[in-house]
């Protein structure tokens, strides 16, 4: 499902296993799960890279799972459900204390790619992999939070009603010209994991106090703050006042 | 019409110089009118021309002289410094046992000078020659162009670096005055030391291609008298740069109103 390891000051949470990853309820629970240890862990100067083994990065919720309740009315109940409860790991990802870095071995479909934009940092690969909102095409209107991520994170008009209304496949280096991820000068899976690696080392040399780091980037989101219920406060920890 | 950069000036009690006598006597910063463009001149009381008590006072004065003189249209005002430093953000008495609560005394104090700039009945322009940092950066993106130097000088968001979260107004500030999100994020969230080009291509200032303190200043005199000529009735033109920043408004407390006073109607 979901592992999470500390080397030195990184985190690394993988999610596990051959499969796309589809969130189903038990992995959103080990994700938050996840994210609690990590929150409880951290210190000055420590920082979260998040990536996943093989052809996936995820593919968005277990919709297979809610379409196997039987009835319409029950697939729609269940679609709520896991709606409601992956909003918990955005909220965490959004509050957490320090800098946070997605690296994509693959595809990051839907909520896959909802996962990737909640980091500060997101890091693909250029020959494999593709950005996919598949809503529009699947038939489904979008959670409130979706919509205010993506609108607080992809800052072109443009490129979010290419995303959001076109069903476009955005590969790596598109999504960068896009102003979607940083980084997508990585051609292995090995490769966009160092990546991350080297950033997240240059990120934690700068021992950012990560209450008041999280702080700092909830100002930068209000919108989907507001969303999400977080409440912004004022944080004054310099050790020189 | 050139204008001749003063170099530091060190006289006491040196008036606001306007076309109306001022009454107010200080050192923290000057104005000057040439021609038609104001020219306000940081100070302070060291070469960072950090935001003091005395210098957020001095602004102020110095915006409501602009904000009462110029109610016939067609000026333009030009902030400058010279120097290392453009303003190196607020004058924190690191150390001392009261330091937190007068950090806290300027900012709010500032959201003043941040409110006058924005209600301002003029264009607005920023000669950045040198750093502008926290408070120093927030003074000069309340502008509506800035300008500055390649080869001298950075902007820096130093909060994350000094463990200090973002009073509202700044964060609304740098979200309606930095379009991408990850520039914003590079400024506030990594804290990035950013030089004149990679500013400009980051869309937070309007161009960089200036070598010298005269030519970033130069600059700004040819673009304030390009845009003194368009004879903008000044009410309008406040009230149209506060509809552009309809957030920062509602933090500040700014009320917008509808004018209609064009000569045709």
């Amino acid at each position: 499902m979901c592992t999470l390891e500390k080397r030195g000051n990184l985190f690394f949470l993988t999610l596990t296993g051959d499969d796309d990853h589809r969130f189903s309820l038990t992995l959103i629970e080990s994700l938050i799960f996840a994210l609690s240890k990590v929150k409880s862990q951290a210190v000055h100067g420590s920082a979260l890279i998040t990536t996943a083994h093989g052809k996936f990065f995820s593919n968005g919720f277990d919709l297979a799972w809610a379409q196997s309740a039987g009835s319409s009315s029950g697939a729609i109940d269940r679609l709520h459900h896991l709606v409601a409860s992956f909003k918990p790991v955005v909220s965490a990802l959004l509050s957490l204390p320090m800098p946070t870095i997605a690296a994509l071995p693959g595809h990051a479909a839907a909520a896959g790619f909802l996962l990737a934009l909640s980091h500060d940092y997101v890091l693909m690969r250029r020959d494999r992999g593709v950005l996919y909102m598949s809503e529009v095409d699947i038939g489904l209107t979008l959670p409130d939070y979706f919509t205010a991520l993506m609108r607080s994170k992809i800052g072109s008009a443009s490129a979010r009603r290419d995303i959001l209304l076109a069903g476009r496949k955005v590969k790596g280096e598109e999504a960068v010209r896009m102003g979607i991820v940083d980084s997508a000068a990585h051609d292995s899976e090995e490769s966009v994991v160092e990546g991350a690696v080297r950033l997240g080392e240059q990120l934690v040399k700068r021992k950012w106090n990560g209450e008041v780091y999280a702080e700092i980037r909830k100002s930068l989101y209000p919108e989907i703050c507001g969303v999400l219920g977080l409440v912004p406060k004022t944080v004054v920890a310099s050790s020189k006042l | 019409m050139a204008i001749k950069t003063k170099k530091k000036i060190h006289e006491k009690n040196q008036k606001l110089t306007v076309h109306t006598k001022s009454l107010r006597l200080t050192t923290m910063c000057t104005l000057e009118k040439h021609g038609s463009l104001f020219i306000l001149t940081l100070i302070g009381d060291n070469h960072e021309h950090r935001l003091g008590p005395s210098l957020i006072d001095c602004l102020l004065s110095a915006l409501s002289q602009v904000n009462s003189q110029a109610i016939n249209g067609g000026s333009a005002l030009i902030t400058v410094a010279h120097g290392k430093f453009f303003c190196n953000g607020f004058d924190v008495p690191w150390g001392q046992s009261d330091a937190r609560s007068r950090l806290h005394q300027m900012v709010e104090s500032f959201r003043s000078v941040m409110s006058a700039l924005l209600s301002l009945p003029v264009p607005t322009i920023a000669a950045v020659s040198g750093h502008a940092a926290a408070g120093g950066l927030v003074l000069a993106l309340g502008h509506d162009y800035v300008l500055m130097r390649r080869d001298r000088g950075f902007l820096y968001m130093s909060e994350v670096d000094l463990a200090i979260t973002l009073p509202d107004y700044v964060a609304a500030l740098m979200r309606s005055k930095i379009g991408g999100s990850a520039a914003r994020r590079d400024v506030l969230l990594r804290g990035m030391k950013v030089k004149g080009e990679e500013a400009v291509r980051m869309g937070i200032v309007d161009s960089a291609a200036y070598d010298s303190e005269e030519s970033v200043v130069e600059a700004a005199v040819r673009l304030g008298h390009r845009l003194a000529e368009r004879k903008w009735n000044g009410e309008v033109y406040a009230e149209i740069r506060k509809s552009l920043y309809p957030e920062i408004c509602g933090v500040l407390g700014l009320v917008s109103k509808t004018i209609v006073a064009s000569s045709k109607l």
